[in-house]
């Protein structure tokens, strides 16, 4: 009960929250009572908002709207699984190289030198051939190998300050552990910190998930980075009737991530009780 | 980090090396060789590890081109390509690194006779000049209109500001650029999508023109759009909150003591103490103005390197790629090298001079 209040008491922190939940509601319960429309009606091409279809339907005459029901879930689950993975080997290898120093810290730094030094985007092009990209998981794994290191720089610097306190040192000078460290002083006092990175780590994840889908070189099936990349290459910078095809997975992407970004302002508050003013 | 000092009174030679090494401005610099260095290897590596090599993507170009049979296509295509891709990759390394020593990037594949320095001196300018004006009119900008929110905290103006500017950096850069094209070029018919590609209208000699630089605005118009609207809110909101910060400083609170006009106290006092930690964040991005333009340059066929590279990708011109790659790391490097030493240059308080 506190948490909900706390979680209304930021207005655009819980209307993000809402945009999220409204968005996994379409993703995942959606699709179980509308059913993807793949038939190809010629005579039904590239038509405007009806009752029928509420978004019109695309070059092929399909119902827009059941495509982007059932576009959802696969962006979001590759959002989830590249914001977890990536997380657990940042709040990993980050609290280890800030607490044990010494060759271990020079290690993983230099590492993550070299790794931010490589062109993302390419880097993600390149790779994105050689694998072929076609499982859900197969996506995260490679998205959370490219995003780990700046995550991991972030962690590190926030272990660095954290170590600082007393209770930590407290725990040190007791000797209770790296493991005890980690698990029962640190991590609690970094959850709204690891939690908003989670959560960034997901739009980036989803930013770079779509642009591979767009690029054509992940081929995920049905979901929104593929109904935009055929609409536009359908010719909708051409035709203003594909108006309708590429404008409903562009504004679901952008609200998607709007919705995210928005709630980790709640987030912040509820981790962070310095924040929150007089509930 | 601890130091013995040399006690022995040696030649000062070896004393001499051991001050350079341990340095700042030394280890720093040595370090950034480093990185560049190993990327270049890791990029060699990496796109010989691409499926399919520059003959074979070629090959079968040719074939569904011109409808050749496959053993006419690669004759053609080798013929082309004059690359011992069967050399082994030690020998094929140890070469590409002897080349760059000299400076020398090695030749396209895809284009015979045009070496991969000409070639980028040809398609970087138009990058470095599209993403250099829009980082330029974002940070100026984002630097003014968030100061502005920061003396009007919590007035209509700063709560209209920042959700536009949190709304603007929320949203990837590709989907505005769909937007703008879709909504404004074809629904409203604003400006012509068609004509606007390309860095350049055909037929257009550079040179120092008013019709030249006209050209190449209106070509560049469209990127530098999306630049700006994707990266000016993180720059209205980092100096908001840094403006913020430094209003509550003593200095401040002294010159408005000492009568000073609003005016100055905003120039000189504020504005220049609050965007100094900007300017290391500036120069980060710096960094990202050649990486991060491949999409962009590909969805407006802005004849750019980035777009240049998506090319070499997928025609597997590894010189092409390498050599583009090189040029993104080492503008990373070097920008966060000077942004390592902004650091201690803008605030004394930070100065890593000795550990």
């Amino acid at each position: 009960m506190k948490t909900l209040r706390l979680l209304m008491h930021n207005k655009v922190g819980f209307a993000g929250f809402l945009g999220v939940l409204f968005f996994l509601f379409l993703a995942f319960v959606a699709p179980l009572f509308i059913p993807l429309d793949t038939e190809t009606r010629v005579d039904q091409i590239y038509q405007l908002p009806s009752a029928e279809h509420i978004l019109g339907t695309d070059f092929q005459g399909r119902d827009i709207f059941s495509l982007i029901v059932h576009g959802g879930r696969d962006v979001m689950v590759v959002a989830f699984l590249t914001g977890l993975i990536s997380t657990t080997i940042a709040v990993i290898l980050g609290s280890l190289s800030a607490l044990l120093g010494g060759w271990v810290d020079s290690l993983i730094m230099a590492v993550t030198d070299v790794w931010l030094a490589i062109p993302q985007l390419p880097l993600l092009a390149v790779v994105a051939t050689m694998i072929k990209l076609d499982s859900v998981v197969l996506t995260a794994v490679v998205l959370a190998a490219l995003a780990w290191p700046s995550l991991t720089r972030a962690i590190r610097s926030q272990v660095l300050s954290l170590r600082q306190r007393e209770y930590v040192q407290a725990a040190q000078l007791l000797d209770l552990g790296n493991r005890h460290i980690i698990s029962s002083e640190l991590l609690p006092n970094m959850m709204s910190y690891i939690a908003i990175n989670l959560v960034f780590a997901m739009t980036g994840a989803v930013y770079s998930q779509v642009l591979l889908v767009f690029l054509g070189l992940v081929t995920l099936s049905n979901n929104w980075g593929v109904i935009i990349n055929l609409a536009w290459t359908r010719g909708a910078i051409f035709s203003s009737m594909a108006f309708m095809n590429i404008l409903a997975p562009v504004l679901a992407l952008a609200l998607f991530q709007l919705s995210l970004v928005s709630f980790t302002r709640s987030l912040e508050e509820i981790f962070n009780p310095r924040l929150r003013t007089s509930v | 980090m601890t130091q013995t000092t040399a006690r022995t009174s040696g030649p000062s030679v070896l004393m001499r090396l051991r001050a350079i090494a341990t340095s700042f401005l030394a280890r720093r610099i040595l370090k950034a060789l480093a990185t560049i260095f190993i990327v270049v290897s890791l990029t060699f590596g990496l796109v010989r590890l691409m499926p399919g090599n520059p003959i074979e993507t070629y090959t079968f170009e040719l074939m569904s081109q011109y409808n050749m049979s496959y053993q006419e296509a690669r004759d053609q295509a080798a013929a082309l390509m004059d690359v011992n891709l069967d050399a082994p990759l030690y020998q094929q390394y140890f070469e590409y690194l002897g080349k760059l020593l000299k400076g020398d990037l090695g030749n396209s594949y895809r284009s015979k006779g045009t070496s991969v320095v000409s070639y980028i001196k040809q398609f970087l300018p138009w990058t470095v000049f599209s993403v250099g004006t829009s980082l330029l009119i974002s940070f100026t900008l984002g630097v003014t209109l968030g100061m502005l929110m920061a003396y009007r905290r919590e007035s209509w103006l700063d709560h209209i500001l920042s959700t536009i500017a949190s709304l603007a950096s929320a949203i990837p850069n590709y989907l505005i650029a769909i937007m703008l094209i879709v909504v404004f070029g074809v629904q409203l018919k604003w400006f012509n999508v068609t004509k606007m590609r390309g860095s350049l209208s055909p037929g257009m000699t550079p040179g120092f023109t008013w019709e030249f630089f006209a050209d190449a605005f209106y070509h560049a118009a469209l990127p530098i759009t999306v630049y700006v609207l994707t990266t000016v809110g993180t720059w209205m909101l980092s100096m908001k909150s840094s403006t913020v910060q430094t209003l509550e400083e003593d200095y401040v609170t002294v010159a408005r003591a000492r009568g000073l006009s609003d005016g100055r106290i905003m120039t000189s006092y504020v504005g220049r103490n609050a965007s100094l930690p900007l300017f290391t964040q500036l120069a980060i991005s710096i960094g990202f103005v050649v990486g991060g333009s491949i999409l962009i340059e590909q969805m407006f066929v802005y004849q750019g390197i980035g777009q240049q590279l998506f090319k070499a990708i997928n025609a597997r011109d590894y010189a092409v790629m390498q050599g583009i790659f090189l040029v993104i790391t080492i503008s990373v490097v070097v920008a966060n090298l000077i942004a390592d030493l902004l650091y201690g240059v803008l605030d004394p308080r930070i100065r890593s001079g000795k550990e």
